[in-house]
């Protein structure tokens, strides 16, 4: 073989990212020593974006099946049965670092490169959320990157008609230098119509269609893989630029090619381009490829093969199609405007063969680079917490409640949510401000499913497992509440270095934590997605595992919201012990220590199973989980989506504050005016429920405690937003 | 007469979908969709252009659609009188295109803006809206260049000539700043030409054909019927 030799050298490996041990492999596989090409190669595909290689040893160890389970982890997105000819497609991914450096695009081409994850599967996306965290406010960079990635998440989304139902964002000084970016979207696509990304039949075309490539992005995959310092800013040039249009175009072009019996396997081009898309896809075939790089069609001028190789320019596919449609195929792409080209075709050789200028310019052997990437076992170890005496700030409840609902995590989202198109396809029945989950109609037919992302990084990090255990759980307490049968998850886990023991630590146990609770709950993980180095100068993010949750309602009459009526009934389900360990309630009062609160499974879905067949038998007006700041701050969601005053009575047996602002699991409350109905079912059910109040006057009243008009109560939660944006630079 | 709707759509037309789920519901009648390099267009009935971001919104919302061989053809049939409705990127496509007066520019606050308002209905003298019985009623917006501007020698025409069809209001038709969700000029959300038979509009009445999104849609869609 006679390759183009790029030399290199030491310092080329140690730029590629690629490890002693690791370039020890590339040699055994290679039997030679890689070209600069080549070299490029091996870097993207072993990176930590695409190798998993920190995390495979543990991310095996999750329950994947059920038997609502069509597709789950290794192809491009997770596929869940919805009964009758109709499967839903999920998964969540990540753009932290993009996002943080350039804020718009990184966020605009997460949700991109999601939806592409989710279409390519034959599916139509039906809705998009997204997990966000942030920096303080008080932090520089914040309002900044805000604005940027919500302007980001919203020209996108909007721009190609998905609707942005719902998600979280908070604010933690862990994020200051790392925000955290994950993008969450959902398909639906009929059983029969699915499309994977298993190439066959030798000599078949492979076909390139979407933007042309440029030099943006070269070496992102790279970038997600290592930590932050000062000249970060400098990667600027890695983030690619999102084009909504042109997703929108192949978003078409490929459903209505989907529809004629023309593609044997397809792809996006995402992490590490056309890279990881041609040995994926290759991989999966046991085929070999021969690629004509002459042939890719190029935005930049005297771009090299490495260059074409690892860009990562979006809104591009790969697909191999049946050699007699290819007239088919080239026409609807032309209709929308788009280029299909012919840049290669499957061999039997088991190779990727890459040809430039009539020259073959790199040669890989595609099973052995796949199958041989790393696989790391790293040591861990637990870090060891001081807890520092600190005396809690003696506040009136009242005045710490006013605090929390007007807090920069607590207060109301409606600045974001409004830049989100939430309603395009008119099937959005409730978005997550009006649902613990957002509850988007299957098109033309009576069911739905509902949609939720959670986690609470202050537990995670004081106990990765718990804490990745409560995340599980409150998602699916969440679609509980929704009226939805919890179905499947998708994950994703952002952490720091894993080559540090501590943050290694983490991550082992919050996957552990999402195995027994997704195990105890019947709730498989059917896709996901790993994102590490999230750290800047040696300073780590807290643990986020992100738990992207997905359940169906059978019948819309069962779709529940936050919603209440006047004279209506409150009823709390689950005990309430008061557990007040990191708690809202202790940050606020100035208590930064203690344990999460524990979580006993049989108890969760005993009470969630009361709460399913409420919403079925007993009749209901709303439902609202209780988990961040308690039962005071559920009351208060309640009041402010309804616009309607409550009546509450403190139980004598407990603290006043560990009632109100307890974060025990496993608690929901009920809004019904079948009082006698639900006390006589919790009965039979053995559930713990009690009524606390009523729905009543015009004021948010806590007898014997305060009282503050709905108006007041408003205000206070809607101000913060506005002030912060409005305030100059 | 043969009943016909069209929509015409273009790339990057994202509420073609919703136009024709509604038109179905409510006209119960199939829509003909005809693709936007149509050169010629033969009885198309109503001519709905629905929302979206025509050609990605670049250069200018509505701009590069204007370019497009169907709208030679809509200007052609509004000429000979045929029903159109614009909606929301159809709205500013018939501005760009100058059948209709004025311009939609960036909304006063910058950001896209997803959420409903009430609408007074300003003229009911229209075929349009004389069989909508409702004062007022309440439509989605969503849209980020959605400002209705127009100078005052044009409104001053607009409003002589009865042009102003919906003005953003409260819920019980007041007209202030306090409702305005984007900065137009008068709160105005909807126009027709002087003929009065091209209509443009940027709230969404297709969003509001049910019980979870609102039902004041369905009055706007059956008083079409006898246009059909």
């Amino acid at each position: 073989m006679n390759l183009e030799n790029n030399l290199i050298n030491a310092k080329t490996i140690i730029d590629h990212g690629i490890s002693k041990s690791e370039y020890n492999r590339i040699l055994k596989i290679l039997k030679r020593e890689p070209n600069l090409l080549e070299l490029g190669i091996f870097s993207v595909m072993w990176s930590e974006h695409c190798s998993y290689k920190s995390t495979k040893k543990w991310l095996k160890t999750l329950p994947t099946n059920g038997e609502h389970v069509i597709c789950g982890p290794g192809e491009n997105a997770g596929i869940i049965d919805i009964g009758g000819n109709d499967a839903i497609v999920f998964k969540m991914e990540s753009h932290n670092h993009p996002s943080f450096i350039e804020p718009y695009q990184g966020a605009a081409t997460g949700v991109g490169g999601i939806m592409r994850d989710v279409f390519t599967m034959g599916a139509r996306p039906i809705a998009n959320l997204n997990s966000l965290r942030f920096g303080e406010p008080s932090n520089i960079k914040t309002k900044n990157l805000l604005q940027g990635v919500v302007k980001g998440i919203g020209d996108y989304g909007n721009c190609v008609g998905i609707p942005t139902v719902g998600g979280e964002c908070s604010f933690h000084k862990s994020y200051n230098n790392n925000i955290l970016v994950n993008a969450m979207c959902v398909g639906l696509v009929k059983k029969n119509k699915i499309f994977y990304s298993k190439a066959k039949g030798i000599g078949n075309p492979i076909i390139y269609v979407g933007s042309k490539t440029g030099r943006d992005g070269i070496h992102g995959a790279t970038m997600a893989s290592a930590e932050f310092d000062d000249t970060s800013i400098d990667q600027r040039p890695q983030v690619q630029v999102g084009d909504p249009f042109m997703e929108k175009l192949l978003l078409e072009s490929c459903q209505e090619l989907m529809k004629e019996d023309a593609i044997i396997a397809i792809q996006d081009m995402g992490a590490a381009g056309l890279t990881s898309s041609s040995f994926e896809m290759a991989s999966k075939g046991n085929c070999g490829v021969k690629l004509f790089l002459n042939e890719v069609p190029c935005r930049e001028s005297k771009m090299t093969p490495y260059e074409m190789m690892l860009s990562e320019t979006q809104e591009r596919m790969l697909m191999v199609i049946k050699p007699d449609k290819k007239k088919i195929t080239f026409d609807i792409f032309k209709k929308w405007g788009l280029e299909a080209i012919e840049i290669g075709h499957l061999t039997d050789t088991g190779k990727m063969q890459m040809y430039f200028n009539n020259r073959l310019v790199g040669e890989l052997p595609i099973k052995p680079l796949a199958d041989s990437a790393p696989e790391y076992d790293r040591p861990r170890k637990k870090k060891a917490f001081k807890t520092i005496k600190v005396k809690k700030r003696n506040l009136q409840i009242e005045n710490v409640f006013l605090e929390m609902i007007s807090s920069p995590n607590h207060s109301s989202k409606e600045w974001l949510f409004r830049q989100y198109d939430n309603m395009v396809m008119c099937d959005t029945i409730f978005s997550s401000e009006e649902s613990d989950a957002a509850i988007v109609r299957i098109h033309k037919t009576k069911k739905a499913v509902a949609i939720t992302c959670d986690c609470n990084p202050i537990f995670c990090y004081t106990d990765p497992k718990l804490g990745a255990k409560l995340a599980v759980a409150e998602s699916w307490r969440n679609l509980i509440a929704s009226g939805a049968k919890p179905l499947a998850v998708t994950d994703n886990l952002n952490f720091g270095n894993p080559e540090k023991k501590d943050v290694m630590y983490q991550i082992k146990k919050a996957i552990e934590g999402i195995k027994v609770a997704c195990t105890k709950l019947s709730f498989p993980v059917v896709s996901g997605n790993v994102s590490l180095y999230n750290e800047t100068k040696g300073k780590s993010i807290l643990p986020t595992p992100v738990i992207g949750g997905v359940g169906l309602i059978e019948d819309l009459k069962f779709v529940t919201g936050i919603n209440m009526k006047m004279d209506d009934s409150i009823f709390i389900i689950g005990y309430t012990k008061g557990h007040l360990g990191l708690s809202v309630y202790n940050q606020i009062c100035g208590y930064k220590y203690g344990k999460p609160p524990s979580i006993d499974f049989d108890n969760e879905i005993k009470n969630g199973n009361f709460v399913y067949n409420a919403i079925r038998e007993v009749g209901i007006s709303g439902c609202h989980d209780v988990s961040e700041g308690g039962i005071i701050m559920s009351l208060a969601e309640l009041c402010i989506k309804n616009k309607l005053g409550i009546q509450i009575s403190i139980p004598d047996e407990i603290k006043k504050e560990n009632w109100l602002f307890g974060e025990d699991s496993s608690r929901y409350i009920i809004i019904t005016n079948n009082e006698k109905k639900l006390l006589k079912y919790a009965k039979k059910m053995n559930v713990f429920v009690k009524n606390i109040g009523k729905v009543k006057g015009s004021s948010f009243k806590i007898i014997n405690e305060f009282e503050i008009s709905l108006k007041d109560l408003i205000t206070y939660n809607k101000q913060w937003f506005k002030n912060y944006i409005d305030i100059e630079k | 007469m043969n009943k016909e709707v069209s929509i015409i759509h273009f790339p990057g037309s994202n509420c073609d979908r919703d136009l024709a789920v509604a038109i179905k519901y409510c006209l119960k009648l199939k829509p003909k969709f005809l693709w936007h390099n149509e050169s010629h267009i033969k009885d198309p009935g109503i001519i709905f252009i629905p929302g979206g971001f025509s050609f990605g919104d670049y250069l200018r919302a509505g701009i590069l659609a204007t370019k497009s061989p169907a709208i030679k053809e809509v200007i052609r049939h509004a000429k000979k009188g045929v029903p159109i409705i614009g909606i929301c990127n159809g709205f500013q496509i018939l501005t760009e295109c100058k059948l209709l007066e004025g311009a939609l520019i960036k909304n006063s606050s910058q950001l896209f803006s997803c959420k409903k308002v009430f609408l007074r209905i300003e003229n009911k003298k229209n075929y349009f809206t004389k069989n909508i019985k409702k004062g007022v009623v309440q439509y989605p917006i969503a849209h980020s260049q959605g400002k209705f501007y127009v100078d005052d020698y044009n409104l001053k025409k607009l409003q002589d000539n009865d042009q102003i069809m919906f003005k953003y209001s409260s819920k019980t038709g007041d007209i202030s700043d306090k409702y305005n969700p984007n900065g137009s000029v008068q709160n105005i959300a909807g126009i027709v030409n002087k003929k009065k038979n091209v209509l443009g509009l940027m709230p969404h009445p297709e969003r509001a054909i049910d019980s979870f999104s609102g039902r004041d849609g369905i009055v706007f869609f059956n008083g079409l019927n006898e246009l059909i």
